[in-house]
């Protein structure tokens, strides 16, 4: 078990192409991390460099207390588990599970019983003669995270590991992922495009977009306080409203409605300044009469969530969504407003988060 | 309809001349070795065993058989290893340049083993003194296949995913072992391609063999083929059509067992 640490860590492709700009990351000892972003944010190649499977162009990996920046990935005593899961085709369950034990010298008889050990407690004992052609998507992701554990290493680093599981087994795979890492105990780094997936199993995470880290914390700081639009954008499963507004005092016009200033902006925001207001649909109160500090326009969508519903608003030229709890939906046309709270409504200028 | 019908007979018809020309030489070399005092035409055969009497009591008949064999595997095994080897670093290391480099290599080696080539490449045996010598002749025939099996091997290592491979060095495995234990089990069926067509290439020819060695106890069967002759000067069809088969024989059985065993394909690519 070890702590991961990356200073000023940069790469750049033969071409030019920054993908990672001298990143700074801590990763203590023992936490379920996760590389978030949109695809070509450069979190797989982060995720590749603190393999080795990348040489750096600049900056430092350390693992534990060892620099490993020059080191081959064999050298790093880490594991990691590939999207496609990379199983040999041609070894069935044991060797496969065995492979990084071969690798070490370790003897048959040993590596197999240790391979064994491994498959029972990820439920594979039925499965060890069979060969990955032979198993099912999630059957082959145990297996790879059989192989995993079995080489003990200090740090483990999964890249998309529920990609390519259909919807079902996938919130299947993440309870089961983070049972396993939990009760392992080894520090593990995960890469996802899926912001529900990131929010769902990590300790911490990182959002990056294009080569740099736009906020780093626990998937709570990171839902109800992101650090910028871009952050505030990307993360939820729908999307915040963000609305451009002026400051007048202590209240705000958005959409030519005036909203109290939020709590975490309080006394930091210029009179006549221009800025985005944030609120995301769930801290949204739907009501059908105006109150203080209401969002009030037209119904044009009502779109079904399963116990709730997400309301569009018309406001002005702007949309507004709302969130509904079922039974409260409003029909398409009626007249609706939306009450942000004022604990979760967030300022924004010139992209940043306004707060103390 | 029996525009059709006639239609129809015509076509078999032709179907069957064409055929023809390729069954009647089979069938000349399936009947001749057992028919006593063998000619041109097909016949019946009596079911003599004299002609391969007459073939094991010639002194070079069955060693060159043996020769052939040597040189073949020799060969297959030379090509199979460099061309595993580089077709593997071809695959995976980007060079600039590289595909022009095996394109002209592939062209260059269709020069090399042909007759184009033939006076230089004696000369080179007669400066490094490999004239008269089996190796020097597997070495300059594995020269002439490499390219080519590099060319169709490189094929086979670009469409197996690099995940397996890169796997394996997280996990610590060395190039070698990579190769050893992730690489060769997945082009496999590509090795016994490229093994079954060198042999077959190796087991034809007769330039190379015929210009670099003299000693007809070196010789092999390709070449000794051709020394079949009666006292007359006459090609001597008993020995020759007797020969001929035992000569085809195992590159049959050869073709047979490798496409049981692995079936041929000249493409790369697992099922995932």
């Amino acid at each position: 078990m070890a702590a991961i640490e990356l200073r000023a860590l940069t790469k750049v492709y033969p071409g030019g192409v920054k993908a990672l700009d001298s990143l700074d990351l801590a990763i203590p000892d023992g936490e379920f991390f996760a590389l978030l972003g949109p695809s070509g944010c450069g979190k797989t190649t982060l995720l590749r460099t603190i393999a080795g499977l990348e040489t750096a162009t600049g900056g430092a990996v350390v693992i534990g207390d060892r620099d490993v920046t020059g080191v081959q990935p064999g050298g790093r005593d880490i594991a990691m588990v590939f999207q496609d899961y990379a199983l040999f085709p041609h070894m069935d369950v044991t060797d496969n599970i065995a492979y990084p034990l071969r690798i070490k010298k370790v003897g048959k008889a040993a590596r197999q019983r240790k391979a064994e050990e491994v498959g029972a407690r990820l439920g594979l004992d039925q499965l060890m003669d069979r060969r990955p052609g032979q198993l099912s998507g999630g059957q082959q992701q145990r297996v790879a995270l059989a192989r995993v554990m079995a080489t003990q290493a200090q740090a483990f680093l999964f890249d998309e590991p529920l990609s390519n599981l259909d919807a079902r087994l996938r919130l299947e795979a993440r309870t089961f992922l983070k049972k396993l890492q939990r009760e392992l105990g080894v520090t593990t780094v995960f890469v996802t495009h899926d912001q529900a997936e990131a929010l769902a199993m990590a300790d911490r995470m990182a959002v990056m977009e294009a080569g740099h880290i736009r906020q780093i914390g626990t998937p709570a700081e990171v839902f109800q306080r992101p650090a910028n639009t871009f952050v505030a954008g990307f993360i939820g499963s729908t999307p915040m409203n963000l609305l451009e507004g002026t400051v007048g005092g202590d209240t705000l016009e958005v959409a030519g409605c005036k909203v109290p200033v939020p709590a975490s902006a309080e006394g930091l925001l210029t009179d006549g300044e221009r800025i985005v207001y944030g609120v995301r649909p769930e801290y949204n109160t739907y009501s059908a009469e105006p109150a203080d500090g209401s969002l009030g326009g037209k119904v044009v969508i009502v779109e079904n969530l399963g116990a709730s519903h997400l309301v569009t608003l018309e406001v002005g030229d702007v949309l507004v969504q709302a969130v509904v709890p079922e039974g409260g939906e409003p029909s398409i046309g009626a007249d609706g407003f939306a009450t942000p709270r004022r604990d979760r409504a967030l300022v924004y200028r010139d992209g940043e988060l306004v707060s103390a | 309809m029996t525009r059709f019908v006639l239609g129809r007979i015509g076509f078999y018809t032709l179907i069957a001349v064409l055929l023809a020309f390729f069954t009647i030489p089979l069938l000349w070399l399936a009947a001749a070795p057992f028919t006593s005092d063998p000619t041109y035409e097909v016949r019946v055969p009596d079911f003599t065993l004299d002609n391969f009497r007459a073939i094991l009591e010639h002194p070079y008949a069955l060693p060159s058989l043996l020769n052939s064999l040597m040189l073949a595997v020799g060969t297959a095994l030379l090509v199979v290893v460099f061309a595993a080897l580089a077709a593997y670093a071809l695959s995976r290391v980007r060079l600039p340049g590289r595909d022009a480099l095996l394109y002209a290599l592939l062209l260059l080696s269709s020069i090399i083993t042909g007759t184009a080539a033939m006076v230089p490449l004696f000369q080179l045996a007669v400066e490094l003194n490999l004239i008269d010598s089996q190796f020097g002749v597997i070495l300059i025939l594995t020269g002439g296949l490499l390219p080519a099996a590099i060319f169709m091997l490189k094929d086979f290592m670009d469409s197996t995913p690099k995940s397996y491979e890169e796997s394996a060095r997280v996990f610590g495995a060395s190039p070698l072992q990579i190769v050893r234990h992730v690489v060769v089990p997945l082009v496999r069926p590509g090795l016994a391609t490229i093994a079954v067509w060198a042999v077959a290439n190796v087991w034809g020819n007769f330039l190379m063999p015929y210009l670099l060695l003299s000693d007809v106890e070196k010789q092999p069967a390709a070449v000794i083929m051709y020394t079949l002759y009666t006292e007359g000067g006459q090609a001597n069809l008993t020995l020759l059509s007797t020969f001929g088969l035992l000569y085809s024989v195992p590159v049959v059985l050869m073709y047979l067992f490798v496409s049981k065993k692995y079936g041929f394909r000249f493409h790369g690519g697992i099922k995932r």
